[in-house]
């Protein structure tokens, strides 16, 4: 129950502010499911697969997506994604959170400014 | 010179994904705005597209260590695309600035709860087990 909530409030958020589901996502895994950090992300990842599926078909259909830009931006990130994960197992589930925590005062700060 | 910028703000947006879950557009939309000229519009629409295959390969990665539990994280997705849904439509109804604020007070909050759990984890509780006890 509490994980269809999640998934529509990650979503509804999304849809909103144009922000990662993920940001929304990963906070909720952690405090109203008691998920581990590296589970939350984990799962967070497998979420958004299908919420940015649907998103980018949605824009698409308007126009708005530049694919050539996509993979421009986009292939770097499969290797940092690769390698984010990876140091991700090395480090405490602590650290994971305060980094977490410092992505949302830099979203909130983006948001505001 | 751009390119080169926007791939290497790409990266640092993939390695995001991979440590905190998150997709990584909160970079790859400015790496469009600032070195690719693209609108804000236009590059959120654009850096979804990366991050499906990011998130993908990053869910992959993720599930060779063991952390995902596949079956909440597909029921998480397809209510989230019901939310895209309403999110959207409200978005297009209401004025963005009072909302965007809460939700950047809604932000704060929750990252101070997050330091805050991190602190009392850190700390020895005080009464770990009974008095005699090994």
């Amino acid at each position: 129950m509490k994980l269809l909530l999640i998934g529509t409030l990650g979503g509804f958020f999304s849809g909103l502010f144009g922000v990662g589901g993920g940001t929304v996502l990963v906070p909720m895994l952690i405090f109203l499911l008691a998920f581990g950090e590296r589970e939350a992300t984990g799962t967070s990842l497998a979420a958004i697969v299908i919420i940015g599926a649907y998103g980018t078909i949605d824009q698409a259909i308007y126009g708005n997506v530049n694919p050539g830009y996509a993979a421009l931006v986009g292939i770097p990130a499969l290797a940092g994604v690769v390698a984010g994960a990876a140091v991700q197992q090395r480090i405490p589930e602590r650290a994971v959170s305060l980094m977490f925590a410092a992505l949302l005062v830099a979203t909130a700060a983006e948001l505001i400014f | 010179m751009e390119y080169v910028a926007a791939g290497a703000l790409g990266f640092l947006g993939g390695m995001l994904g991979g440590l905190v879950g998150v997709g990584g557009g909160v970079l790859f939309v400015p790496a469009l705005v600032i070195f690719l000229d693209q609108t804000q519009v236009k590059a959120e629409a654009t850096s979804l597209m990366a991050i499906v295959f990011v998130a993908a390969l990053g869910a992959y990665r993720q599930y060779g260590y063991g952390n995902v539990r596949v079956r909440d994280g597909l029921v998480m997705g397809g209510m989230g695309v019901l939310g895209v849904v309403g999110g959207v439509a409200i978005a297009n109804a209401v004025s963005g600035r009072t909302l965007e604020l809460m939700f950047a007070v809604l932000c704060l909050v929750i990252a101070a709860q997050l330091v805050r759990r991190v602190v009392k984890a850190s700390r020895p509780p005080a009464t770990d087990r009974a008095p005699g006890r090994p």
